[in-house]
């Protein structure tokens, strides 16, 4: 997920495989037993007078920006998500909970994770009764034919479920889904017939794309009224001008903490138009509650923030994250192997950390996968010294002897970056180290909407060098950035949508990937060290300039309490309470 | 006190001195005795020559490259050696803060940007641009809105219909709206900008000069058509017309010369709106692009740092502040100067 105000839909997608999901399934499973049987009913009933005693008040978050086109179906932005799991829920979750456990599937409208049947190819979901919309209509397995087959009619990502018998042939045209989710209202069950086994299938459903909507809904773009959804709040406004508006959803019920648990603001209100300054001096004056965690906080109000006086209300959260230079590998210097990796060696990772606010917001990091992903294995070979698995600083005679011997000094190289500051100051960087190892370097600034997309499409690959960009897991698992950003497969030509950037293929990596894929559902271990090492070779071969690792900041008002961090989801305001 | 006959005398006397003046040495000669136009005058030359000697001061006193992010660099501040950028404090020890100005010319006068970069040094460079843009825009402007007003006023009729409705629909555009769109439009041309044989860098500072002279061509073209129509139906027109001249001759040798005061007029102002208008684009980020900076970029870069390091900002805002009220002035100087009303007054 990048998060970007407006996500262009990535057309094809790949139906990447994870090790997780199989790895941990008994876990997994048990947990959904847990978390079905008891629900909230497990509690105390000194835990259920704590509990009621944090319920109630308004919740207010001061973002810059509205998130665009409110509809589930096509919204593929942070922004709308950490408001969406409050108000919906899917077939499964991510676990609505503290620290890594988060990371763990859970089942959530489903009473279990079902175990493949078919060959991987057909799972049967038995779906909870006596749940609601917020409309009053009662959830039925039905509901869900609608949700997946909007997926294809509302113009989005629709790929994470291309994989769905019968979904090849839909458009946004229309959608029938028949034969690939099929529903019992009788039995109440849902079943998912794939075309081929995908074992990030319940990753997948946890996404707020496949969170279920009544069987009623325009299957069009319902623009920025979102439909009812099953969780403890729901939508009364969004007007992306002023303000998004969540109350409580009368008809929740908790049927599982760990999934959904009920939350504890009456009122949660999303503000628009702040200068993130003035957010950040309104919260801090407790006029409102939070500041919209990715909204950059200027330098000068992270100074102020130091203060002890804030010591309780800052939190700081690594990301699973990264924000990288991706190198176009089409055209000279970079396609050029010893070019890539002299950028490498000359790119100052800690002058790029300052300018995102230094050590304490940023890691510097050279390879794909962020530290504390599934199959991490810290690795930096291009930093001076001796040692391969941390970054200390630039290496500049190993990158100019690089250069030197790869014929490419001189070349004039376009750094292409977004406008707002951090863009520019890591751009002026970049364009920095190049010129320090013999190139030509320019910028070549785009506003944050168009720059993403700009370097995606191939047919702009003749007009840049080095492109920008940033990538914030779906989920947790290794394909979601190797084989998504670096794969042969995510390469699609004159498309907007095409997030490998670098357009970089090499077949002995991709046999890996495909390798890892294959062996995830039979030798899992295997399939886990297979990614390291393709996340090790990809260094090697340098497609990237990785520059850090982010973290997030969230400034809460000095009312607020019960601050958890959530992996998936990061900050988790229905839990926060008002003191 | 002289009386009534005595002081015709004395008029009588100054006349011919006046009367074979060239109006042009008298127009100096008036704007040399403004003297608070000649203060203005000196004001911005004194500014033009700070910002020439940029490279100076940047390469011999401040020893620093200002087009070059220094994150990681260090000065000298009262004898010690600090760095650059200073992490933050507390426990969080949140952001990195540049450093502040030391009054020491020759390191970090006036501190540093959120890049390391030394904002003096950038001060100057920055000045540079505004005033070459600014200067080169105006003077552009002027003379494109020149040719265009003697062709329409000259010829009249469906040539003067034609260029009239085109500076009608130009300037019925809000004038920074119209300035944005096109910005926007070349700068996205990631090639550059070409028109026939010549080919514009997006990173050149001809894109901002071009672009703002556009805009502001019917700002000039008004009043010099105007000019242009009383002066084409004059006696000395008829009598170079019955003479034989041919339309060239007319335009550039009769009428011409008595319209160019009118520009000239219009020269300081023009300038002052120009650099104006060229700072308010590079602030919004679709003026000067790196490498290059203006006023206007550093002001913009410093907004994030507006409480911490005001300097940054209010820097490259007085600059403008004084260069904008020096141009003023002396417009104000050279149009009382040029007024063919003051050509009524005896000066002493």
């Amino acid at each position: 997920m990048k998060r970007i105000p407006a996500w262009p839909a990535i057309a094809a997608r790949p139906r990447a495989r994870r090790v997780y999901t199989l790895s941990t399934g008994a876990v997994v499973a048990a947990l959904a037993v847990v978390a079905a049987g008891c629900g909230s009913s497990s509690s105390s009933p000194s835990a259920q007078a704590t509990s009621a005693a944090h319920k109630g008040g308004t919740f207010t978050i001061l973002a810059n920006a509205a998130f665009g086109q409110a509809d589930p179906a096509q919204n593929y932005t942070a922004e709308e998500w950490v408001l969406l799991i409050d108000t919906h829920d899917g077939l499964t979750g991510f676990a609505k909970v503290n620290g890594t456990a988060g990371n763990k599937i859970v089942p959530d409208l489903a009473t279990s994770i079902p175990q493949p049947t078919n060959g991987g190819k057909t799972y049967v979901f038995h779906i909870r009764r006596g749940i609601k919309f917020s409309n009053g209509q009662t959830l039925k397995p039905s509901d869900f034919v609608t949700t997946f087959e909007r997926q294809f009619t509302v113009p989005g990502p629709t790929s994470f479920y291309s994989g769905l018998v019968g979904a090849s042939k839909c458009s946004t045209k229309g959608c029938n889904l028949s034969k690939g989710v099929v529903a019992n209202n009788s039995a109440y069950t849902l079943t998912l017939n794939l075309t081929a086994p995908d074992p990030e299938l319940m990753d997948q459903l946890a996404l707020p794309f496949a969170f279920a909507v009544p069987a009623s809904t325009s299957p069009k773009l319902t623009g920025n009224n979102v439909p009812p959804g099953t969780g403890p709040y729901m939508w009364q406004s969004y007007n992306p001008n002023t303000e998004a508006v969540l109350v409580r959803n009368p008809y929740f019920h908790v049927w599982s903490a760990q999934a959904q648990p009920a939350g504890n603001p009456d009122k949660i209100i999303e503000k628009y138009g702040l200068q993130v300054s003035d957010e950040v001096t309104e919260v801090l004056n407790g006029q409102a509650n939070e500041v919209y965690a990715n909204d950059p906080i200027p330098s000068d109000q992270l100074s102020t923030l130091n203060s002890p006086k804030y010591a309780g209300q800052v939190h700081v959260n690594t990301l699973l994250a990264d924000y990288y230079y991706a190198l176009n590998t089409r055209r000279p210097p970079f396609n050029n192997l010893m070019a890539r990796q002299a950028i490498n060696y000359a790119a100052n990772r800690t002058a790029y950390v300052k300018i995102f606010g230094g050590p304490s917001l940023a890691v510097p990091t050279c390879q794909v996968l962020p530290p504390g992903f599934p199959s991490y294995s810290p690795y930096c070979p291009y930093t001076s010294g001796s040692s391969h698995t941390k970054w200390t600083a630039p290496d500049l005679a190993k990158a100019k002897q690089l250069v030197k011997q790869s014929g490419t000094a001189g070349m004039k190289v376009v750094v292409d970056a977004t406008t707002d500051q951090v863009g520019k100051a890591l751009a002026e960087q970049m364009v920095s180290d190049l010129n320090s190892i013999g190139y030509k370097a320019s910028t070549q600034l785009l506003s944050s909407s168009v720059q993403y997309n700009f370097v995606q499409n191939s047919s702009n690959s003749g007009k840049w060098n080095v492109g920008y960009s940033q990538w914030f897991q779906d989920y947790p698992a290794a394909s979601d950035f190797l084989n998504v950003l670096l794969g042969c497969g995510t390469i699609h030509p004159n498309s907007d949508a095409s997030p490998n950037i670098a357009a970089f293929c090499q077949k002995n990596i991709q046999s890996q990937i495909n390798q890892a894929e294959a062996s995830a559902a039979t030798n899992p271990s295997e399939a886990a060290t297979l990614w390291t090492q393709i996340d090790h070779e990809d260094t090697n071969a340098a497609p990237w300039v990785d520059m850090f690792n982010p973290k997030q900041i969230d400034v809460l008002s000095k009312n607020v309490h019960g601050y958890k961090w959530n992996p998936v989801w990061n900050i988790m305001i229905d839990q926060l309470w008002l003191g | 006190m002289a009386t009534l006959l005595e002081q015709a005398e004395v008029d009588t006397e100054l006349r011919p001195a006046i009367a074979g003046r060239n109006p042009w040495a008298l127009a100096a000669r008036r704007l040399w005795h403004n003297r608070i136009a000649m203060a203005s005058l000196v004001l911005f030359l004194l500014i033009v020559v700070l910002c020439l000697a940029a490279p100076l001061y940047a390469h011999d006193v401040a020893h620093v490259n200002p087009f070059v992010p220094n994150l990681n660099g260090h000065t000298v501040v009262n004898g010690k050696v600090v760095p650059v950028m200073q992490r933050g404090g507390g426990v969080l020890k949140l952001g990195e803060t540049p450093i502040g100005p030391t009054w020491d010319v020759s390191h970090y006068f006036l501190g540093a940007d959120s890049t390391g970069r030394d904002v003096a040094a950038l001060l100057l460079y920055g000045g540079r641009s505004s005033l070459l843009i600014g200067i080169g825009s105006a003077v552009l402007c002027s003379l494109a809105a020149t040719v265009i007003a003697l062709i329409a006023g000259f010829f009249g009729g469906v040539t003067d219909s034609i260029a009239s409705r085109i500076m009608d629909v130009i300037w019925a555009f809000p004038v920074f709206l119209l300035a944005i769109c096109i910005g926007t439009e070349l700068l996205t041309h990631t090639n550059g900008f070409q028109f026939g044989p010549v080919h514009v860098d997006p990173t050149s500072l001809w894109l901002p000069t071009v672009i703002i002279a556009f805009i502001y061509i019917p700002y000039v073209y008004r009043p010099v058509r105007g000019q242009v129509l009383s002066v084409v139906n004059k006696e000395f027109v008829e009598a170079a017309t019955a003479q034989g001249a041919g339309n060239m001759r007319l335009i550039f040798s009769e009428i011409l010369p008595n319209v160019v005061s009118t520009v000239i007029v219009l020269m300081p102002l023009m300038i002052a709106t120009t650099i104006l208008t060229e700072s308010a684009l590079s602030f919004l980020g679709i003026g000067v692009q790196p490498p290059n900076v203006s006023w206007g970029t550093i002001i913009q870069d410093g907004t994030d740092l507006v409480y911490t390091r005001p300097w940054v900002t209010i820097a490259p805002g007085l600059m403008i502040l004084l260069t904008v009220l020096s141009l003023n002035v002396l417009g104000d100087g050279v149009r009382d100067a040029l007024d063919p009303r003051a050509k009524l007054r005896v000066e002493g």
